[in-house]
């Protein structure tokens, strides 16, 4: 774990601190938690908290921002509220300040939905695109006849 | 102390769409070009998706707004008074590197909105003119296209075009049911090897640069063909103004290197191809005695008329599986709603661009941004209904000139060199807003027509600040236009621009190939007139 004043050497400001990963962690299970049923892992998973907090760049300034109101919000640390108050202190601050939850919504989201176990879950390939790529069916063409029958639309210019 | 460079014959400031297009017509010349960019040449394998981690680095280094990804190369925009925020990308291929691929033509009526609908102005020249250019230019970029859309003057196909897929297919039926025109869009998207170019295999990532090579951004399209003929690019050189002479005429422009350094480079001629935000702000920072209100500003119309065209969304949800994430972003278009109808409370008209659906963490952040998506357990059940079921389209509006819209330079806010950075003051037309309001209502009819479900809208979209038109507009007469009928300007005889600056109005489809095809134009016009160019 990092501290508060370890600094990533990318341009994007300090590292999230512990207890702002702690209180992500916490917002992330919120957000997407797991399904035995469906096998899915919640997005306060360890791989995916550990992917998340390890990747974040742009966001970082306003994540972080966003987590420590969070904690501030729930009188300390949003980790030491119940489920149920936890659960209803996020739904309150996310109806007052979307634009902020947006930013943790995009940060928990592109690591959950990178994870070998979601995509697999999901029917995709635990893959990127390049060099593979995708089939996708050509369609059939003869569903043009009938705009070919109606003839030219284009306005004449002179 | 300034580092002033051995002159050169054509001086051209920007390696995009037009840049490219023109210096490459240009070479035939054997003049000796140099092209100063201000960023640098990218790397295929470092695009988005060659990496698992694909959707996150769309939204870092490949994000669509420069304010977003403030790259070395990427200069501030101010555009707090616009409710549509500019997308670009600095670099070799420009905005190519960044765009779906979208490429139809604009229509003959296009260039004639003065005469046949009393609004805006005619262009100085008209389809006829731009037609050669405008299929040379198909050629040198390797379009995918079908011929016989009836909604174009014929015009020939390069290769097959893109496949419809099961979202075409589903889409073109309803379309059928409703009696309303669609056909495969124009793409700069190879579905055939082509030129030394692979042929697409549906990442579905072309908007973040394609690392398949197939999409036509002219780092792989013109520039290899122009760099072969001995064109210079010199990457990492931000322009910051352009001098001038007692005669009136430019001498050349100052840049700043990658380290730093401010150089003059002397030139005979100076092409601006730097898009319509860029080319006004150098142009407004040269202002010098001179040139008071900026270069080639006697009009007062430099920064004026700009025109980028408002974005409606419209997305629903299937039953069905669709493609999903798989495929060109870009494979069908509808010009039903393009020309003007009187029956309709708005002027002009727009296109739609079909879309397919979109990989799993930019779905979940649709359907958590469209109120589909809970946090919590229905997460998984709803993210499944989404996932791989949804399409649906965006609407083109075409956006009139109006003065109040322009491009000025901000007091304040500078670049990395110092150089005041743009500031956009734009708003809504009343006829705009009509126009989205419309394109909404019909999309909503074809999807609900197809069997969507969910259907979601957006208008105007704020971040899809693209196209970048006529703050330099052309025309014959100077008191209110900034360029000729072939790029020159009226005040400046051997400064021409060649990049969406110089459109009149915008028609209501992407520009890009009438940029290039305008580039090419401007090219063959100074190929024609060397020898009496600056009379």
């Amino acid at each position: 774990m990092t501290s508060s004043t370890e600094t990533i050497n990318d341009g994007w400001g300090p590292a999230l601190s512990d207890g702002e990963r702690l209180c992500l962690r916490c917002v992330a299970g919120a957000m997407i938690p797991a399904s035995a049923v469906l096998g899915m892992p919640g997005a306060d998973d360890p791989a995916i908290m550990a992917d998340m907090a390890s990747s974040v760049k742009r966001d970082r300034p306003a994540l972080a921002r966003l987590l420590r109101g969070i904690d501030e919000a729930a009188g300390g640390r949003l980790a030491d509220l119940d489920a149920v108050a936890a659960s209803a202190l996020l739904d309150r601050l996310r109806a007052a300040d979307p634009a902020g939850f947006a930013v943790a919504e995009a940060v928990i989201a592109r690591a959950y939905y990178r994870d070998d176990r979601v995509l697999m879950a999901i029917g995709m390939e635990p893959r990127p695109p390049f060099p593979k790529g995708f089939r996708v069916d050509e369609g059939d063409w003869s569903l043009l006849d009938p705009v070919r029958d109606r003839g030219p639309i284009w306005r004449a210019s002179e | 102390m300034p580092v002033t460079n051995d002159p050169v014959d054509v001086l051209i400031i920007g390696a995009g769409a037009s840049g490219a297009a023109v210096a490459w017509s240009l070479a035939e010349t054997r003049m000796r070009i140099v092209c100063l960019e201000q960023g640098d040449w990218q790397q295929s394998s470092r695009y988005p998706s060659t990496g698992r981690d694909w959707e996150a680095r769309q939204a870092e280094d490949y994000a669509i707004h420069p304010n977003r990804r403030a790259m070395p190369a990427d200069y501030p925009v101010n555009d707090d008074d616009s409710p549509i925020k500019i997308a670009n990308f600095n670099g070799v291929g420009g905005g190519t590197i960044l765009y779906a691929g979208h490429f139809p033509r604009m229509h003959p009526s296009d260039f004639r909105v003065r005469s046949l609908d009393g609004v805006a102005d005619d262009w100085p020249i008209d389809y006829a003119t731009l037609e050669p250019y405008y299929a040379l230019n198909d050629r040198m970029m390797g379009i995918a296209a079908l011929e016989g859309d009836p909604a174009y003057p014929p015009k020939e196909a390069v290769m097959p075009p893109m496949p419809l897929g099961s979202t075409g297919e589903m889409l073109g039926r309803a379309m059928n049911e409703l009696g309303w025109h669609w056909w495969p869009s124009d793409s700069a998207i190879t579905s055939r090897d082509y030129e030394g170019r692979a042929a697409c295999i549906n990442l579905g990532h072309c908007g973040h640069g394609c690392a398949q090579g197939a999409k036509a951004s002219t780092d792989v399209t013109y520039w290899q063909e122009a760099m072969r003929a001995r064109v210079e690019v010199r990457t990492k050189c931000r322009v910051s103004r352009i001098e001038t002479n007692d005669d009136g005429m430019a001498t050349g422009a100052w840049y700043f290197d990658g380290d730093g350094r401010e150089v003059f480079q002397p030139a005979e001629i100076v092409i601006m191809a730097c898009n319509g935000i860029g080319t006004p702000r150098i142009l407004l920072n040269s202002a010098s005695e001179r040139f008071p209100n900026g270069l080639g500003n006697s009009s007062g119309q430099v920064g004026r008329n700009l025109m980028f065209h408002p974005y409606a969304l419209v997305r629903g949800r299937f039953d069905r599986p669709l493609d999903g994430y798989r495929g060109s972003r870009v494979f069908m278009w509808s010009m039903e709603f393009y020309e003007t109808d009187p029956a309709r409370d708005f002027l002009r008209g727009y296109c739609y661009q079909f879309t397919r659906g979109n990989a799993p963490a930019t779905t979940a952040l649709n359907g958590l941004g469209d109120g589909l998506l809970p946090w919590g357990e229905g997460h998984h059940a709803a993210f499944r209904r989404l996932f791989d079921h949804q399409a649906g389209m965006i609407a083109i509006c075409e956006d009139l000139p109006e003065e109040i819209n322009r491009v000025t330079l901000d007091p304040s806010l500078k670049d990395a060199n110092g150089i005041p950075a743009p500031k956009i003051t734009y708003r809504l037309s009343e006829n705009s807003q009509k126009m989205l309001d419309h394109s909404v209502a019909r999309g909503v009819d074809i999807l609900t027509r197809a069997g969507a479900k969910d259907i979601i809208t957006r208008s105007p979209l704020p971040y899809a600040g693209w196209h970048l038109m006529g703050t330099a507009r052309m025309g014959n007469d100077p008191r209110t236009s900034v360029v000729n009928a072939w790029g020159r300007s009226h005040d400046v005889k051997n400064l021409f621009i060649v990049d969406g600056s110089v459109f009149v109005t915008s028609g209501g489809v992407n520009p890009t190939s009438t940029i290039q095809a305008i580039a090419l134009h401007v090219a063959d016009q100074i190929k024609t007139r060397i020898h009496d160019l600056f009379d």
